[in-house]
């Protein structure tokens, strides 16, 4: 009877013998790998750093030009480029500069890598039933696992810094553009294949004259949506030494500075709509060949 | 002229899971219908023997799921049989390899589809360069080429349209153009304009019927539509439930239909503008009258005979007397037959 109200669970022992092997093993694996794996992840970090300090140490006029430049080119809409003009100067004038040009250089960093990983795997299992059967529980768990869980390995493996962060954000924000790039290219619809295959197209040329061209509008909403989640971890990354917006923010919550925790909110919300608004005028100008013209 | 183009050996196509262990149940006798109940495989083609003429338009007719698609793209390939050989040019398209069917698609054969099938991201020149794209060709002769086909077909001042600003007519003009911008032999239409209106329909007719003048492709034609068909077709074939049921030419189709499903296709037609008179004619050469050459539709042939006050008229081919014909015959074959019981 006892037994229906005290679960029958593993003797205590055991499962910390249990814990402690995992642990120790893991310990033992970043220990003999760890070095190797930074060594890997070195270019990650010195393009962090470079994009950083070119952000941070370049006169901010220059900067705030070539950023809201960036911006008409995109996005050919003035309403979006005065946006983001306005937004930095506010953000310069409350002090913020320096943490939202580190945030900007994370985020793009991440976004580059999230694109260079999440793309090649999003065609891959568009094209391969058996990936895709084996990757989509993967990305499940990617985007649902609490993200302070899957901190501690990446912590264990590359101490506290820059690119643990970025590895942290990038395992949380590559998810969406690996899942868009698949429904992009899954939805190219088959009479326009069949089309492609008719003429003697390979298998290459069906990917980057077809299935690309017309997935792109969906890839795009892909790298937008990881934009956002980046951001939404820049709190996150900064508990593990990334600098920027976060770290304030950070310091806001534990010493219940209203005020400075808000600025630096509204600073990641400014570039988050700096971003997405971009990203969609982007992604409805790549869509233009649908638009029929009128009077005719 | 009777060079055989392509020539269809006993093809099946089954589909399912174990589509070749069909093979030997639709030998012993199951149709489409107890096939599919029994063994839950579909029968797309049934044991189809065709041979196909150099520079003929031939046309397959059939009712919705004969099995009109699946036969056409089999000749390039997208849908490989299950047994049966198809011959082209005295090579055998099923022993092909991979390489060796995209270059065949690439210049021999090219295909227009019923709901165009156009990359909506390309403009109406970058579409008809795919195929030009495809075999290698380098650009400055794939200009040329867009060019020469832009103007065939009409499509003058919307090379840079995108296919969602043109009109039905205009999308299929832009498909046309690129099938036949790769200058293959043997053209494949899957319904290319049932989806069109009536008027757009005919305009687009014309279109092929000039351009097959001076190009004289081999062209395979699906249609659902008897007037298309004889308006087009050198040869009809007529497929039910995966089967040829009849072929031959259209007015052999017209005036002798091998069953009901034949005849019902024929009903509808105005028979005095499609027969001509050399197909009906009595081989009697002492008859008087005025002279209508073989050629001549019955319509014509009555107004002559009206018009001369004759019963009876002879028949002539390059002005040489073939045959006769007589008012009362001419009225006969108007009037549809009764079908057969
Ligand atoms: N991939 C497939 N799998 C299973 N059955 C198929 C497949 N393709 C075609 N069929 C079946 O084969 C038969 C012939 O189809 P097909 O598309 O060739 O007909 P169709 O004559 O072109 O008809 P429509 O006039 O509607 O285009 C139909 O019964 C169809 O359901
Ligand atoms: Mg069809």
């Amino acid at each position: 009877m006892d037994n229906l109200y005290t679960f029958p669970s593993m003797d205590p022992q055991a499962l910390r013998d249990l814990k402690k092997s995992i642990d120790s093993s893991f310990l033992e694996f970043s220990r003999s790998y760890g070095e190797a794996i930074e060594i890997f992840f070195e270019p990650l970090l010195l393009t962090l750093v470079w994009l950083e300090k070119l952000l941070i140490e370049s006169p901010w006029p220059i900067t705030i030009l070539v950023l809201t430049g960036l911006a008409w080119i995109t996005s050919r809409s003035w309403l979006a480029t005065l946006f983001s003009a306005t937004a930095f100067l506010i953000i310069g004038y409350l002090g913020m500069w320096p943490d939202t040009m580190a945030t900007l250089a994370i985020i793009s960093v991440a976004t580059l890598l999230c694109i260079v990983f999440g793309i090649p795997v999003g065609i891959w299992i568009s094209h391969s039933q058996r990936a895709k059967f084996v990757i989509t529980p993967i990305l499940d768990v990617m985007q649902t696992i609490p993200s302070f869980v899957y901190l501690i390995p990446v912590v264990m493996l590359l101490g506290i810094g820059k690119v643990p962060g970025l590895i942290a954000v990038g395992i949380y924000a590559t998810p969406p553009i690996i899942r868009l790039t698949n429904l992009g290219i899954e939805s190219v619809s088959n009479d326009v294949l069949e089309a492609a295959d008719a003429m003697g197209a390979s298998r290459l040329q069906k990917l980057l004259d077809v299935q690309l061209p017309l997935a792109l509008p969906s890839i795009f909403a892909g790298v937008n949506q990881t934009i956002m989640m980046s951001l939404s971890m820049v709190v996150i990354a900064s508990m593990i030494g990334v600098k920027g917006l976060g770290l304030p923010v950070l310091r806001a919550i534990s010493n219940q500075y209203l005020a400075l925790g808000l600025m630096n909110g509204l600073a990641i919300v400014a570039l988050a709509i700096i971003f997405d608004r971009i990203a969609q005028l982007y992604g409805k100008r790549l869509q233009s060949y649908k638009e029929t013209i009128q009077n005719e | 002229m009777s060079n055989i183009k392509i020539s269809v050996k006993n093809l099946y196509k089954i589909f399912g899971d174990n589509p070749s262990e069909m093979i030997e149940h639709l030998e012993a006798g199951y149709t489409k219908e107890s096939l599919l109940k029994e063994f839950g495989h579909v029968l797309g083609l049934r044991k189809i023997n065709m041979d196909i003429l150099q520079s003929d338009t031939q046309v397959i007719m059939g009712l919705s799921g004969s099995g009109k698609s699946t036969l056409v793209r089999h000749f390039n390939r997208l849908i490989t049989p299950t047994t049966g050989d198809i011959i082209i040019d005295d090579e055998n398209i099923i022993k092909k390899t991979d390489l060796e069917i995209r270059n065949m698609r690439r210049h021999k054969i090219s295909m227009v589809f019923q709901n165009f099938a156009l990359f909506p991201h390309r403009t109406v020149s970058q579409n008809i360069a795919y195929g030009l794209i495809t075999q290698g060709l380098e650009q400055g002769k794939i200009n040329s080429k867009i060019d020469k086909w832009i103007d065939k077909v009409g499509l003058n001042g919307f090379e840079d349209h995108y296919p969602s600003q043109l009109s039905g007519g205009m999308q299929q003009r832009v498909g046309l153009a690129r099938a036949l911008a790769t200058d293959g032999e043997i053209i494949l239409m899957d319904e290319p304009f049932s989806a069109l209106d009536p008027l757009i329909r005919e305009e687009m007719q014309e279109v092929l019927l000039k351009l097959q003048k001076d190009i004289q492709k081999t062209i395979i034609f699906i249609t659902h539509d008897l007037d298309e068909a004889l308006k087009l077709g050198d040869s009809i074939a007529i497929l039910n439930n995966g089967e040829i049921v009849q072929k031959g030419s259209p007015q052999n189709i017209i005036l002798r239909p091998i069953n009901n499903y034949v005849a019902k296709f024929t009903k509808n037609i105005n028979r005095s503008r499609v027969i001509q008179v050399s197909s009906i004619m009595d081989d009697d050469l002492k008859v008087n009258g005025p002279t209508i050459d073989g050629n001549m539709l019955i319509e014509n042939a009555l107004e002559v005979l009206s018009e001369k006050g004759s019963l009876t008229g002879i028949v002539t081919h390059n002005s040489k007397p073939i045959g006769s014909v007589n008012l009362y015959k001419l009225i006969k074959v108007i009037n549809q037959p009764a079908l057969i019981k």
